[in-house]
């Protein structure tokens, strides 16, 4: 039996500084033929692995087709990653995965898709924005709305203008406090909804962040048409194992590492918002 | 199915069968004034005329001069650190001279164990850890390997304890299932039982003589008498809706306020799973040691994530914990998490009683 805990190792090909704590590492395996059967869905993670130091879950953001690297984008906020932070090109780390369950993608064809997100927790969902817009043809309207504390937040925010000026494509970008030369909104993402044009009833929204920005974006989506199950989010939770067997990531009976970290509203509604779970 | 009688003079000859096909035994023995499982090599060891008072917050033992080997309900601990081990090292990587990490997987052969005196309350148990370890999306290979190299010999319960339920919960006090070789202890021997070929190839070499229909009655109401002692009870229905529909029951504040969020319970618990993993990195550096150890949802670190706790309140961790093991445990593993075996409830150093704070939640009849 092969064991599911054992990481493998990847070499760092390119490290890019997002902003003063956040940076992409640019990855592959070392192996070659590790490297040529790795597959993985927009909205999984890999487990990555610091030499002498530990482990940590973090979504995988680069292109699924892109058979060169994957990247992960961190933010530096513990132990672990501050180290991660240390890395430069050429070193290398363990890596295992992918786990978890990604965006439903197949479920958003020919409809309108809707990405929101807040805080710093835009890199899961960054994979679906560029994922959409590489395939445009395959679905209809992109909305992205995107809400940082400040303005310095904002990563890859040259992509942000490039994608409002695509086709069909709304972008509606917040910041809590702003700063000279903010071209977006000054306040919360979630005062932007009754800017969105889309056709609601049919639309796929897809939402990664803290959990009191999504229960509010859920509120106004589901008040103007949203289906409960067209919902989707990407969740949180303490991860030791990623393969469903340490306990951590439990959410009522699921195991987010598992059953996650994407669920459709209707999953998780019973337990969302409340603390302690 | 039914083998023999084996007279207790004779006891030691299945210690010796099971040495004989390669097993190192382990046996409940008396040690620090508690029943505790280890290594048994002689019948001697076995805790003859030893007989426990467990009541909430309180496990002590009495001497008596009864003959029995088995005349105790469980201690702290039984089954579950042989298969789900406390502390164990999964992997160990090294830093190599070009800057390489090379990762090797640890995972000591596995020794064949016979463990004796398996209660039915941790044959249930053991089969919902089975489920967790191995049955899930990734088979767990360390588990997997000793659960495969393990012998079971079952005692059915004649003497509970105050703190059992496990008439109530279904899974005691007879052992129904899952075992190699089940024994009826009585006063001058055992009713011996097999349950799989295994069980059949060591009763086989045992002096057994037939058993007699007075035998066979008296372990019956042994049993009987069992179930009926038993004071304590969980509500049997499934309690996950009424657990989850009373999120924001004063209860949870009250017994957070008793509850030290020490642990103990989850410990002593032989369903509950949780671990976590950590690295123990070598003084020189040059290799680092994965492992895993038994953690607790009531710890600080169990909910947390990058900067916060997300159980920062003990009665949270309360809550976690009980809406998990009798409410979220039927949608993972279709029943719920608790055998009935009460060691949370002896083991808690301030007497909470899991059965109490079920009633009190969900409502349904009390104890008595």
């Amino acid at each position: 039996m092969a064991d599911p805990h054992l990481p493998q190792e990847a070499e760092v090909v390119e490290r890019i500084q997002e902003s003063p704590t956040i940076f992409t590492l640019r990855l592959r395996f070392t192996d070659p033929a590790r490297h040529a059967a790795f597959r993985f869905a927009p909205g999984q993670f890999n487990m990555l692995y610091l030499y002498g130091v530990g482990e940590v879950a973090i979504s995988i953001v680069s292109d699924p087709e892109d058979p060169q690297l994957f990247d992960h984008t961190i933010r530096v906020v513990g132990r672990v990653t501050r180290g991660l932070a240390q890395l430069k090109t050429g070193d290398r780390l363990g890596v295992r995965g992918p786990y978890g369950r990604g965006w439903p993608l197949a479920l958003a064809q020919d409809r309108d898709v809707m990405i929101v997100t807040g805080g710093l927790g835009c890199a899961p969902v960054v994979s679906v924005i560029n994922y959409v817009i590489r395939r445009r043809e395959r679905f209809r309207r992109l909305v992205i709305m995107q809400g940082v504390k400040h303005s310095d937040d904002l990563i890859w925010r040259s992509q942000y203008s490039r994608w409002s000026k695509q086709p069909d494509t709304q972008v509606l970008v917040a910041a809590d406090v702003g700063a000279t030369l903010w071209p977006w909104h000054v306040g919360h993402v979630t005062e932007l909804f009754g800017k969105v044009e889309m056709d609601f009833p049919r639309a796929v929204v897809m939402m990664c962040g803290p959990e009191g920005m999504m229960q509010v974006a859920v509120d106004h989506l589901l008040e103007r048409g949203v289906r409960e199950d067209s919902l989707h989010l990407s969740m949180e939770r303490s991860m030791n194992c990623a393969v469903g067997l340490c306990g951590h990531c439990q959410y009522g009976g699921k195991f987010v590492c598992q059953d996650g970290p994407v669920f459709s509203y209707s999953e998780v509604k019973p337990l969302f918002g409340i603390r302690g779970f | 199915m039914e083998a023999g009688f084996l007279p207790r003079a004779a006891f030691q000859r299945l210690l010796d069968a099971l040495h004989e096909a390669g097993y190192r035994c382990i046996g409940p023995q008396l040690r620090d004034n508690a029943v505790v499982y280890d290594t048994l090599a002689r019948v001697g060891q076995l805790p003859q005329g030893v007989r426990d008072r467990q009541t909430p917050g309180s496990y002590r033992i009495e001497k008596t001069d009864q003959p029995r080997f088995f005349a105790w309900a469980n201690g702290p601990q039984a089954l579950k650190p042989f298969l789900f081990a406390p502390r164990e090292p999964l992997w160990r990587s090294q830093r190599a001279a070009d800057n390489a990490i090379r990762f090797a997987e640890v995972s000591p052969p596995p020794e064949p164990l016979a463990v004796i005196g398996v209660r039915a309350c941790d044959l249930s148990a053991l089969r919902l850890q089975d489920r967790h370890f191995l049955e899930g999306n990734f088979a767990d290979s360390r588990y997997a390997a000793r659960r495969e190299n393990l012998f079971l010999v079952a005692v059915h319960c004649s003497h509970p304890a105050d703190t059992c339920f496990c008439a109530s919960t279904g899974d005691g006090p007879r052992a129904e299932q899952g075992f190699d070789l089940a024994l009826n202890e009585l006063d001058d021997g055992y009713l011996v039982q097999t349950g799989s070929d295994r069980g059949r190839g060591i009763a086989a070499q045992l002096p057994l003589s037939p058993a007699t229909d007075a035998q066979r009655r008296l372990a019956d109401s042994e049993i009987g008498n069992a179930a009926q002692q038993q004071t304590r009870h969980l509500p049997s229905r499934n309690l996950r809706d009424a657990l989850f529909a009373s999120l924001a029951h004063p209860r949870w504040e009250e017994v957070g306020g008793r509850c030290l969020s020490c642990g103990n319970c989850t410990s002593v618990c032989p369903t509950c799973f949780c671990h976590s993993e950590a690295d123990e990195t070598a003084l020189d550096g040059g290799h680092s040691i994965h492992a895993r150890q038994w953690d607790s949802c009531f710890t600080q670190g169990h909910s947390y994530i990058h900067g916060m706790t997300l159980r920062s309140e003990t009665r949270m961790r309360y809550r976690q914990w009980l809406t998990h093991k009798l409410g979220s445990w039927h949608e993972q593993y279709g029943r719920s998490g608790c055998v009935g075996c009460g060691r949370c409830i002896a083991w808690c150093p301030v007497g909470i009683d899991i059965t109490e704070e079920a009633v009190a939640i969900c409502g349904g009849e009390a104890n008595g």
